[in-house]
């Protein structure tokens, strides 16, 4: 496990392993607030930072807490995290912590986050343990923002609505807008967010198997056509 | 021996950690306290200028506050009213009523009755009705809630005040009648309590509660 390269914890974060794609935790709030692509972006963002925060902590007081307490102890570094990021947010993001309401303290609860801390941080050095909560967090992310982009895209025919909540006055232009279309509401509503999930995940799949295919002919390739698989 | 100390080193960490913990939040919330509650002071600013125009006022509404139980009129156990006035005289109150009936749980509304007894405005402050179909009493969603700027209770006359559908003069929404209906009906019966009620709302001294 320490030996994992740090390319690999990126890449594993991002796609192979996608926390979201993949393993499929975190569900609750990545369906319920996936309804525009600035809620996305904002509660990703919010767990990210937790999930740095968390892995490194635990990571740094792993050879200290005896194995019988250390879930409570997690528990209760994620959750002073959380607490404390969450005021953050509401000292500087006031509108977009109101809009996001009851998520932002169910980070708490979110399984990437004790998962991350328990299977990884608890057993890897710092370095890597925050490179691992940072490509993890980033992949929920973009996730997030992809699901909420395309839910707000089809569901209110806009996209980046209300950026201002997130960058300030100035990113006002940043919302796209189609005038001519009234958006379709299903894909507002929770249906929307599984039907939207299962789509990225198909997709996924689908890009996994074409590489896996090229990769499997470049092997071949080379080595002549017959029993090259064999060992 | 040996199990006592596993147990007492377990909850010295435990107990540490919960330490550590509580300290953290203890100082994020020390520092930024003043913010947050400069946040929200200046958000309920926002939105009751915006039916109370500043200009039109020169006391501090946010402070200038009494507290009501009227819920069979105004839809809550306990209605906060805010009062603006210019030199003495009284200029219009904010009133939080709920509308208690809405298509799915209560809605809260910001109703302005100026003292003539026409309306500064309505808003929508937070409600759970269908999206795409009941939401649009948001103001950001459509132009609807502004339909209740200037009126009063002889502007449409009472019989009036009503969604089209029941005979009224608002617009309801394709889809969806039942939001619309019952917030015209909850200000109309605002209307109604600031009518019997006009200038005791504005001579009781702030936060003083009372029977409605």
């Amino acid at each position: 496990m320490a030996d994992t390269s740090y390319r690999e914890l990126i890449t594993d974060g991002l796609w192979h392993n996608n926390q979201a794609l993949v393993a499929l935790l975190g569900l609750c709030p990545l369906l319920a607030v996936s309804n525009t692509a600035i809620n996305g972006l904002g509660l990703g963002l919010a767990t990210t930072a937790v999930l740095v925060a968390s892995n490194t902590t635990v990571s740094l007081i792993r050879n200290y807490v005896r194995p019988e307490v250390r879930l409570p102890v997690f528990v209760l570094v994620i959750a002073s995290f959380v607490t404390a990021i969450e005021m953050g947010m509401n000292a500087y993001f006031h509108e977009l912590h109101k809009i996001l309401g009851i998520f932002i303290p169910l980070i708490v609860t979110n399984c990437i986050i004790i998962g991350r801390a328990e299977a990884f941080a608890s057993k890897t050095g710092l370095s890597r343990s925050l490179v691992d909560g940072l490509s993890v967090g980033i992949g929920f992310t973009l996730v997030l923002l992809t699901l909420g982009g395309m839910r707000e895209l089809v569901g209110q025919g806009t996209l980046f609505d209300q950026a201002h909540l997130m960058f300030g006055e100035a990113a006002r232009g940043l919302t796209l807008r189609i005038e001519a279309f009234p958006g379709m509401l299903i894909a507002i509503l929770p249906p929307g967010a599984f039907i939207g999930l299962g789509l990225l995940i198909m997709v996924k799949n689908l890009i996994d198997k074409r590489l896996a295919a090229r990769a499997a002919e470049r092997i071949d390739y080379p080595e002549g056509a017959e029993g090259a698989a064999n060992p | 021996m040996k199990y006592r100390d596993a147990i007492l080193i377990a909850a010295a960490v435990l107990a540490s950690f919960a330490v550590l913990g509580t300290s953290l939040v203890t100082f994020t919330h020390a520092m930024t306290r003043e913010r947050i509650a400069a946040n929200e002071r200046q958000a309920l600013l926002r939105s009751l200028n915006a039916l109370v125009p500043q200009e039109s006022v020169d006391n501090d509404m946010i402070s200038d506050v009494i507290k009501l139980r009227a819920a069979d009129r105004l839809g809550s156990a306990e209605t906060t009213v805010y009062r603006g006035r210019k030199l003495g005289q009284p200029v219009a109150t904010v009133l939080t009523t709920v509308v208690p009936n809405g298509y799915s749980g209560p809605i809260k509304l910001l109703v302005a009755v100026r003292y003539d007894g026409t309306l500064g405005g309505v808003r929508v402050i937070s409600h759970k009705e269908t999206p795409g179909l009941g939401d649009k009493v948001e103001e950001s969603r459509s132009d609807w809630i502004y339909s209740f700027n200037d009126r009063s209770l002889s502007d449409p006359p009472l019989a009036k005040w009503g969604v089209k559908r029941d005979g009224g003069a608002f617009d309801q929404f394709t889809g969806a009648t039942i939001t619309p209906r019952s917030i015209v009906e909850a200000v109309k019966k605002t209307l109604l309590y600031v009518r019997d009620h006009k200038d005791a709302l504005y001579d009781r001294s702030p936060t003083v509660e009372n029977q409605g």
